[in-house]
């Protein structure tokens, strides 16, 4: 770790949901670090966590049984978890804003792309109506949209799904936040506008200086993007380092099981390499051991009995895995 | 819109036409027919009824008899009440301000009651507050019409004696005088207070269900996640879109406007349209009962364009260019 200030870090924190009388973790115990005007890759399979974690940071969660039980989110220094709604309210949209996954879903199609632009100003700022709408227009030209005088007036349905989300990030950066969390904004996306989507957020963070927390599977994505990588499985951080160690040297089975799944030009395969089997249900997670232990090709048998720890093998470079002396509960050290 | 709108009239003239065969076949079906009443009733000579037969067309062909009957009305002559002795456009003119004065009233109390209670329910789902507000419902959804009416009377009328039980105006009153209105607005009060409170549930349910459900949506969670207030989520992303399906009852409302209650008008003997087509038929008033038929038919299809037209400006998607 550089000694440069954390904007967002959060300290062993676990985020559960209420099914049925019981509690069960969703992240369990995740910690890591963003700085400013980083780019923070969060990666793993579906079901591992990612999206409740950054729902977490928003404080997002479903009201009705989603909660954050334990831990801390500290940004610029302040906790998050105690905040109320109206607290909270002054942060989002402000200083982190967040960028979804699904642009069809997540504009209202009832109202116009001129009023929900002008949302986020009105809620954050004082400025007059027309001053509004013109810082409205002008942000719509900043992400790309040449027609955004017309724009304001449509709705949703009248814009292609890049163009939708093109909305969505001139909204999450109306008020210049400091972190942007997007959580896999091109998932739904053209393979064409995926790139456009890529280059737009990366042209706005360095326009805007911010530190972006993409959420994604796609490792070509994060090869593209990232200053350092987190990957999550089962709702723990497994490993996390800079983004050329996690594709040059690999540590934990699981991240290596996800690099060998990309397919390569120069290799002729008939079968892709996969991860077999799933990720274990939050009703089916182990209580004890590593979470990986069922598809793990190096798992041994004090994988089952014995929580790796998530420790440093070497400076910016954590790993959860007990082939890895710094995971081992007994060096206690050099746990974080 | 304008073009729709011109289409949609268009496409209505050949439903009211075969509306207009459907309801003057029933009314023929109907036992007996107007002779009785426009004869000489003292005399019941089987030659001169077979001659007034003759002479008033009765004995013509089905179809000739509607065509007279038809060119009366694109003529806006629906024929004489032989119950009433006067025309029935007369008639109808006659009850329909005091059926519009009691429906407009209903729904006022309907549209506000619903919209209070189902965005109270809507927002705090599965609270006392939504419960109670769901048994109240519930309830007003149960019990008959006229038991309700009639408990209204016995209630506010007699016991309190906050109401008139019964009619649209009061005795003594000169018509078009102040005193005249105040008095056939405090006469529709009662009947319009049990009518729109009957009917408010499926109202509330609606919007209650409807708010829920938008509650998880997707672009709420934007909302939100923009920093934007929970009333505001409430009062403008959710309830914007939770009342769309309103809109399909409002087409209804708009033929009930005209229609009437049947039964409220019956049990407050509130001279009203619903009143008239009830004891139209009891009195085989047949030119009144198919005049008063065709003109629901027509209101409830000028309804539902109006309803479709309103579905366009609550839901841009369905605009129609």
């Amino acid at each position: 770790m550089s000694n440069q200030e954390a904007l967002l870090e959060i300290k062993n924190l676990h985020t559960g949901f209420d099914i049925g009388g019981e509690t069960h973790h969703a992240v369990k115990d995740v910690s890591f670090s963003v700085k400013p005007r980083e780019v923070v890759c969060v990666v793993g399979e579906s079901g591992c966590g990612k999206s409740v974690m950054s729902l977490s940071i928003m404080k997002l969660l479903p009201k009705h049984n989603g909660k954050i039980d334990k831990g801390e989110i500290l940004f610029k220094g302040k906790d998050l978890v105690p905040l109320n709604d109206k607290e909270m309210n002054q942060i989002r949209g402000k200083d982190i804003s967040m960028i979804f996954q699904e642009p069809m879903t997540a504009l209202n199609p009832v109202l116009t792309i001129g009023f929900q632009m002008d949302e986020v100003l009105i809620n954050h700022t004082n400025a007059k109506k027309e001053e509004i709408r013109q810082k409205s227009i002008s942000l719509l030209k900043q992400v790309g949209i040449s027609r955004a005088e017309q724009i304001v007036h449509e709705y949703p349905h009248q814009l292609s799904g890049g163009m939708r989300q093109r909305v969505m990030i001139a909204m999450a950066i109306a008020c210049q936040p400091q972190l942007l969390i997007a959580d896999e904004p091109t998932t739904a996306l053209d393979v064409t506008v995926q790139a456009q989507i890529l280059e737009l957020i990366t042209k706005i963070q360095d326009e805007v200086g911010m530190a972006v927390m993409l959420i994604t599977h796609d490792l070509g994505v994060v090869a593209e993007m990232a200053d350092r990588v987190v990957v999550m499985y089962a709702g723990q951080v497994v490993e996390e380092s800079d983004v050329d160690r996690i594709f040059y040297d690999p540590k934990h089975p699981y991240t290596r099981a996800l690099l060998s799944s990309i397919p390569r030009m120069e290799e002729e395969k008939e079968v892709l390499n996969t991860i077999k089997g799933i990720v274990p249900s939050l009703k089916n997670m182990p209580e004890v051991g590593c979470r990986f232990v069922d598809r793990c090709p190096e798992a041994m048998p004090e994988c089952r009995k014995i929580d790796p720890l998530l420790g440093e093998t070497e400076k910016g470079h954590s790993v959860r895995c007990l082939l890895y002396d710094a995971s081992k509960p007994e060096k206690k050290s050099e746990v974080r | 819109m304008l073009l729709y709108t011109l289409r949609r009239i268009l496409i209505m003239i050949p439903i009211m036409v075969m509306i207009s065969v459907v309801v003057f076949a029933l009314a023929l079906a109907m036992p007996g027919d107007a002779l009785s009443g426009q004869i000489d009733p003292a005399n019941s000579d089987p030659e001169y009824i077979e001659e007034m037969r003759e002479r008033l067309g009765l004995n013509d062909p089905v179809h000739v008899q509607y065509g007279r009957w038809m060119a009366g009305v694109v003529q806006w002559d629906f024929g004489r009440s032989f119950v009433h002795r006067m025309d029935v456009t007369e008639v109808i003119g006659q009850r329909l301000p005091n059926t519009i004065l009691l429906s407009v009233l209903s729904l006022i109390i309907t549209y506000i009651l619903a919209f209070t209670m189902g965005r109270y329910a809507g927002r705090h789902p599965y609270t006392p507050g939504d419960y109670g507000i769901q048994g109240i419902n519930y309830l007003m959804l149960a019990i008959p019409s006229f038991v309700a009416a009639i408990f209204a009377i016995f209630f506010f009328s007699f016991q309190l004696g906050w109401f008139p039980a019964t009619g649209s105006v009061g005795s003594g009153v000169t018509a078009g005088t102040f005193e005249y209105y105040l008095s056939r607005l405090h006469h529709a009060a009662l009947p319009a207070l049990v009518l729109g409170g009957l009917t408010t549930a499926s109202y509330t349910q609606f919007l209650r269900n409807d708010i829920i459900e938008s509650s998880q949506k997707d672009y709420v969670r934007t909302a939100r996640a923009k920093g934007t207030t929970e009333n505001n989520i409430y009062n403008k992303h959710i309830l914007r879109n939770s009342i769309i399906p309103i809109v399909t009852l409002f087409g209804f409302d708009i033929a009930s406007i005209i229609g009437g209650a049947v039964i409220i008008e019956t049990v407050f003997a509130y001279r009203g349209i619903g009143e008239l087509l009830i004891s139209s038929i009891d009195r085989r008033d047949s030119s009144v009962v198919v005049a008063v038929t065709l003109m629901l038919s027509v209101a409830t299809l000028v309804g539902n364009l109006i309803a479709d037209l309103v579905y366009g400006v609550v839901d841009p998607r369905i605009r129609v260019e």
